[in-house]
């Protein structure tokens, strides 16, 4: 009964594919790998190698300045993170599990809104309109930077929740009414076990988000709200140091274990 | 209309489900559908119940009224004598097998039949109980703490079934639930599924385009068609005596015959054939008036003659002849043109053949 396959046109066979496919690799990668490799450098230089050392990451947990900034950065995320999974899920739920309303497609567009609007200009926006709150009322402090990063994040943590809530059957719900349990049963029993795993999904891409944002966080911090990535620039701008180097790569390392469990979840069979 | 003679079953006669006048709209204006129109019915306690029509005639759009998962647009729905139709779905004593089974996957077969008596708040042992006890009727004990999706098809059926049964609601709602298995496995389910409804008694409400499946397992079988309902009999009935056109057509092979009724009286008249021959016949529905009417005939209720027998009031050639194992198909040509097929179980015809057709004693009219 097999029916031969019908053969597929193997992409990888076209003229050309391999060698921009190492193209792209080599390019988005290299630099990372450089960075990587001299922030084990036993040596001033960041371009030529001598010995390896741990050196320079001893002088990065040193550095008042870098111990600093990680810990405003690690507060703003784990903050800006709760609130925008909390309101992500919110969201998710009244867009998928409330009956078809007329202006769905534009909430969609709001809650996704800080993806479409380049980011310097919420950057800006968020700046002066927090400096008229900030006149008005005389109230400071760093919850304004939690609160842009929430609102920039929200997108991200709604994603994976919204695909988990849309991919879930809705029949299993009903079953649980069927089966005599009353609409907060339901959601405790069924919803919510079933939307955890996109809800950690989402709050750690929305940690990630936060990790690494310069823009809005250059406008909107006030001093000593100095995070991570923004400490970074500011030293860049005296050169680059192999410290630098090490800061990078430890941020980097905690990206790419947050972004692997996302991937990691979110493949986990529904 | 709906033809609805006493239950020879020896079943109780006390209504579980009635529907009064049950109308269910779906969307507005151009794209308003009527699921259902203007439904009655009642269901018995006991019975296994079949809802049989063609996809997209409103069986679902019912049971999910009847579940709650729905509210009529008009009419009533009284589950055993208390009106039901604003309750929802967690307050009426009513289980569902969904189509997809809709077992939670993250839950252990024990759990998925718990869930229903964990909700109502039963203790721990009366629900462990229970569980076993679900467990041992669907023959799935060894499964108790498997997950679910590391069962096969027939299994998650199982507990779909136990799960639902397991709070011995008032009545079992099942939607197509042996649709998605392969033949063999379907044959054994409808089965137990009997089993199951006559060892715990409860009402069962069930759901199939399948008119075979309908046919074997019903006590009573309510035919759909576009959200009303044709008919209402015990399977006999609806096979043997179908009220109307849509229902002997839908249910096995039959020949239809365009004929004459006169002599109306009550429920009998008299139809005269195509051919001049006439014969009694029983009407759907009193005082049909009389004039062209349709009959309908089964393939095994006409019997192959001699073409000179004097019995035979049509006469024919034989044009195919279907084998099918317990017997075969004889498709005849009529004088007139048309073509009827008589079942037999006897002698092999060739093609070509003269014969002649005997007719039963009485024949059923159909109303459109
Ligand atoms: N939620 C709904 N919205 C709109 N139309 C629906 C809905 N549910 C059912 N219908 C329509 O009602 C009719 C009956 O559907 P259904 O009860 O599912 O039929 P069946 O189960 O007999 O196949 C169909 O025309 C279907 O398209
Ligand atoms: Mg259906």
């Amino acid at each position: 009964m097999a029916e031969p396959r019908r053969k597929m046109k193997d992409l990888r066979k076209q003229p050309g594919f391999d060698f921009m496919a190492w193209f792209c690799i080599v390019f988005l990668y290299a630099p990372i790998v450089v960075l990587i490799i001299f922030s084990f450098n036993d040596n001033r230089s960041v371009v030529r190698w001598t010995e390896f050392s741990l050196r320079w990451y001893y002088a990065a947990f040193d550095n008042e300045g870098i111990r600093n900034a990680t810990i405003v950065s690690l507060k703003v995320a784990a903050v800006s993170t709760l609130f925008a999974t909390t309101f992500a899920t919110m969201a998710a739920l009244a867009t998928t599990r409330t009956p078809p309303f007329r202006g769905q497609m534009l909430s969609y567009a709001i809650i996704n809104q800080p993806l479409m609007i380049p980011e310097i200009v919420t950057a800006v926006a968020t700046l002066s309109f927090f400096s008229i709150i900030k006149q008005l009322t005389g109230v400071t402090g760093i919850g304004y930077l939690m609160l842009a990063h929430t609102v920039f994040c929200i997108p991200f943590a709604y994603m994976p929740i919204r695909a988990r809530l849309e991919d879930m059957n809705l029949t299993l719900e009903q079953a649980a009414a069927d089966l005599y349990a009353t609409p907060i049963q339901v959601f405790r029993k069924v919803t919510m076990p079933l939307l955890a795993p996109g809800i950690v999904a989402g709050g750690m891409l929305a940690f990630v988000v936060s990790l690494d944002d310069v823009i809005i966080t250059l406008m909107v911090a006030g001093p000593g709200e100095t995070t991570l990535p923004v400490y970074i620039l500011g030293q860049i701008r005296r050169g680059i140091t192999p410290e630098i180097n090490a800061v990078s790569t430890l941020l980097l390392l905690l990206s790419i274990v947050l972004v692997s469990a996302f991937f990691t979840l979110g493949n986990k069979k529904k | 209309m709906a033809q609805d003679t006493a239950d020879m079953s020896g079943k109780s006669a006390k209504n579980m489900i009635l529907a009064e006048g049950v109308t269910k709209t779906f969307g507005e204006g151009d794209s308003k559908v009527h699921a259902l129109d203007d439904v009655s019915i009642s269901i018995r306690e006991n019975e296994f119940f079949t809802l049989l029509g063609p996809s997209g005639c409103g069986k679902t759009t019912l049971l999910r009224l009847i579940a709650g998962f729905e509210l009529p647009t008009k009419g009533n729905i009284l589950l055993d004598g208390q009106e039901i139709g604003h309750l929802p779905p967690y307050k009426r004593p009513v289980n569902t097998v969904f189509q997809n089974y809709a077992l939670f996957p993250h839950m252990t077969v024990a759990r998925n039949i718990g869930f229903g008596l964990e909700m109502q708040g039963r203790s721990k042992s009366e629900i462990k109980q229970a569980i076993e006890k679900m467990l041992a009727l669907v023959q799935m004990e060894h499964l108790a703490n498997r997950q679910t999706d590391q069962l096969s098809g027939g299994q998650q059926q199982r507990v779909a079934l136990a799960r639902a049964l397991a709070p011995h609601p008032k009545v079992l709602l099942l939607d197509e639930p042996l649709s998605a298995l392969d033949l063999k496995l379907r044959k054994e389910m409808q089965i137990e599924l009997k089993r199951l409804q006559s060892e715990t008694g409860i009402t069962f409400v069930f759901v199939t385009h399948d008119q075979e499946e309908a046919l074997t397992m019903s006590d009573r079988i309510a035919v759909m068609k576009a959200g009303h309902i044709l008919q209402v009999g015990r399977p006999k009935q609806i096979y043997n005596q179908p009220a109307r056109r849509f229902v002997a057509d839908f249910i096995g092979d039959i020949n239809i015959f365009e004929v004459d009724l006169d002599e109306v009286s009550g429920t009998t008249g008299r139809v005269t054939l195509p051919g001049g021959a006439t014969l009694p016949a029983d009407l759907p529905e009193a005082d049909v008036p009389a004039g062209a009417v349709s009959v309908a005939i089964r393939p095994e209720n006409m019997r192959l003659a001699d073409a000179r027998d004097s019995a035979a009031k049509l006469k024919g050639t034989v044009t195919n002849v279907v084998y099918f194992g317990a017997g075969s198909n004889v498709h005849v040509a009529l004088k007139g043109g048309s073509e009827v097929i008589v079942r037999t179980t006897g002698e092999v015809l060739d093609d070509g053949h003269e014969v002649g057709l005997i007719l039963p004693d009485r024949v059923q009219v159909l109303v459109d």
